[in-house]
C-alpha cells in the first residue's frame, strides 16, 4: 500500500505539496514514484519560472518512458532540489523528503486550499 | 481480450507488472528493471517467451525452401545447430528477424518474433504456392502447441546443470554457442539451444506450454544459490539494447534493411539467389544511404528515446535522422541509442546532437555494441 502522510495537499496529478509560510514545496507521491518504476532522470523548472497550476512544469523519465509533472500550484519557481541530478532515484528512495523537486513563492494561498486533502487522495489511488 | 500465456498465474504470484504487449499480458516487470537488468549481467534471470512464435518446417524440400527465403546460409547448418537469419521482401525490407534451428536432416524450426506470427506465416505460405514447392515443404504454426522460457547471465549453466541435468549421454550444461539439444523433462519433450537476447551467455528452453511453469518453478528453485530471479520484458528491452541486438519494429522493418541495420554479417552473400537478394547487394555495393549507428550521450543529459530527432553538428546543422531505441544504460551509466541515419553524415567518435523535448543535447557517435561480456 502506497504511503500518503497526513499534513500534506494532494493534486489529482499525483504531486503533493507541503505549505511553509508563503511558499510550497512540491514532489510526487510514493504512488507516483511507484507507478513510474526506477526514476534515471528529472527536469527540473528554471529558477524564476512561473508555474501554473495544472500546467506541466517538469519531465519525470523512468527507464522505460518520460512522464510530465505538473505544478499543483500557480507562483514563481525560488528553489529547485540539486540532489536529483546526481541521484534521480532520490524520488523512489524518499519521495517526501529528499526527493523533492521545487518550491514554489505561492502567487494565492488560497489556492492550496482547493487541493485534495491527504483521506481524499487516498480515496483516489484505491486505498 | 488480451492473450496469456501459461505462465500468467506464476507471474500475477511474483507481484509482476502486467502490460499489453501487442496483445499479450506479459510481465514488464518484477523488482524493477535496473535490479533485474544488474541480475542478468552478474548472476541469472529467467523470462517468459512463450508468447513468440514457433513455426516447423519439413519435407525432402524444406532446405532449398528456406535457402530461397532467408538470407543467411542454410546449407552451414549441421543437425542440432542454429543460426540467426532474416526473412526479407524482395526490396531488401524485413518481414521478420529470426532463430532458425535445424532438428534433422528434413526438419527445421523457426522462432519467430511474438507480433510478426501472421505476417511471417501468410509471407511464408505464399512463397510457398507461387514457388510452387508441392508436397515437397510443409509449414506447420506449432506456436499453440510449443512455447520458451529463457536462461541468461554467467551463473545460467550452474541452474541447468541442476535444473536438467544430462540427455542421451549429453550434458547440457557443456552446449556451446548455436548449439540445440533435445530430450525430455518430466515427460515432456524438451528442446535446449545456447542463444539469446541479453550479451550474456545463456539458452532458450523450448516446451510444450503446459510444461512451462513446472520448467519455471523449478529453474527458481534450482537457481536460488546462483542468484536467479525473474525477468521482464523492460530488463531484455535494456539489455538487448546494451548488446546492440536489433528489435523488430525499431531497427529493423519491411522498410529497414538488414544492410542498413548493419547485419550484413548474417546474409550470405555467395549463396544463390534468394527473396531480396538483388536490392541487399545493390545497397551492399552502392552503400545504402542509410545506416543505424549506436549513440551515447554526454553525462548529465536527459535519455534519449525512439523517435527522437538526430542533429548533425557544426555551423550547418540539420536533421539527418532519428532515434529507433533509446533509454538509461544500466550499465554505462549514461543515456544509449540506436539511430537511423543518413549514413555519410556521421562517423564513429563524431559528436551528433539529441532533439530532446525541443532542446539539443550534446552525444557521441560509438562502436557497437555499448556492452560486450567480459571474457
Amino acid at each position: 500500500m502506497s504511503n500518503v502522510p497526513d499534513g500534506l495537499k494532494y493534486a489529482k496529478s499525483h504531486e503533493w505539496v507541503k505549505v511553509e509560510g508563503g511558499a510550497a514545496v512540491v514532489g510526487i507521491t510514493d504512488h507516483a514514484q511507484h507507478e513510474l518504476t526506477d526514476v534515471v532522470f528529472v527536469e527540473l523548472p528554471p529558477l524564476g519560472a512561473s508555474v501554473k497550476a495544472g500546467a506541466p512544469c517538469a519531465v519525470v523519465e523512468s527507464v522505460k518512458t518520460a512522464s510530465d509533472i505538473y505544478s499543483p500550484v500557480t507562483g514563481v519557481v525560488r528553489a529547485v532540489n540539486p540532489a536529483l541530478t546526481g541521484n534521480p532515484a532520490l524520488v523512489n528512495s524518499d519521495p517526501y523528503g529528499e526527493g523533492w523537486f521545487f518550491r514554489v513563492e505561492l502567487a494565492s494561498a488560497d489556492e492550496v486550499a482547493g487541493l485534495l486533502s491527504s483521506d481524499s487522495y487516498r480515496a483516489q489511488i484505491g486505498g | 481480450m488480451l492473450k496469456r500465456t501459461t505462465l500468467f498465474s506464476q507471474h500475477q504470484r511474483l507481484g509482476a507488472r502486467l502490460v499489453d504487449f501487442g496483445g499479450w499480458e506479459m510481465p514488464v516487470q518484477y523488482s524493477g528493471i535496473l535490479d533485474e537488468h544488474q541480475c542478468v549481467r552478474r548472476h541469472a534471470g529467467l523470462f517468459d517467451i512463450a508468447h513468440m512464435g514457433q513455426v516447423a518446417v519439413s519435407g525432402p524440400k524444406a532446405e532449398p525452401f528456406l535457402q530461397a527465403l532467408l538470407t543467411n546460409d542454410v546449407g552451414r547448418l549441421q543437425i542440432g545447430q542454429g543460426q540467426y537469419t532474416l526473412m526479407c521482401l524482395p526490396d531488401g525490407g524485413v518481414v521478420d528477424d529470426l532463430y532458425l534451428y535445424r532438428l534433422e536432416q528434413d526438419h527445421y524450426w523457426l522462432v519467430i518474433n511474438a507480433s510478426r506470427v501472421e505476417p511471417d506465416l501468410v509471407w511464408m505460405r505464399g512463397r510457398q504456392q507461387e514457388s510452387n514447392w508441392g508436397d515437397g515443404v510443409t509449414v506447420r504454426d506449432e506456436s499453440g502447441t510449443w512455447g520458451a522460457v529463457a536462461i541468461q547471465g554467467p551463473r545460467c549453466r550452474e541452474v541447468l546443470e541442476r535444473a536438467l541435468g544430462r540427455w542421451n549421454g549429453e550434458r547440457i550444461v557443456e552446449l556451446s554457442k548455436n548449439r540445440i539439444a533435445t530430450g525430455t523433462f518430466d515427460g515432456h519433450p524438451l528442446r535446449v539451444a545456447c542463444t539469446g537476447y541479453t550479451g550474456e551467455d545463456g539458452f532458450e528452453v523450448m516446451a510444450p506450454h503446459a510444461a512451462l511453469p513446472v520448467l519455471w518453478e523449478n529453474f527458481l528453485a534450482q537457481g536460488t544459490d546462483a542468484g536467479i530471479k525473474p525477468c521482464g520484458l523492460g530488463a531484455r528491452d535494456s539489455l538487448r539494447l546494451e548488446a546492440c541486438y536489433p528489435l523488430y519494429g525499431h531497427e529493423l522493418s519491411e522498410t529497414i534493411s538488414p544492410v542498413e541495420a548493419g547485419l550484413g554479417f548474417f546474409v550470405a552473400w555467395k549463396k544463390g539467389s534468394f527473396t531480396g537478394a538483388e536490392a541487399l547487394r545493390a545497397q551492399k555495393a552502392e552503400g545504402a544511404p542509410r545506416k543505424i549507428i549506436a549513440i551515447k550521450m554526454v553525462a548529465g543529459s536527459a535519455p534519449p528515446r525512439g523517435g527522437y530527432k538526430v542533429w548533425s553538428t557544426g555551423p550547418a546543422s540539420r536533421p539527418i535522422g532519428e532515434l529507433t531505441s533509446g533509454g538509461v544504460s544500466p550499465t554505462l551509466g549514461t543515456g544509449i541509442g540506436l539511430a537511423l541515419v543518413e549514413r555519410a553524415s556521421v562517423e564513429i567518435g563524431g559528436p551528433v546532437g539529441v532533439e530532446i523535448r525541443g532542446k539539443r543535447y550534446g552525444a557521441e557517435v560509438v562502436k557497437k555494441p555499448f556492452y560486450r561480456k567480459p571474457v
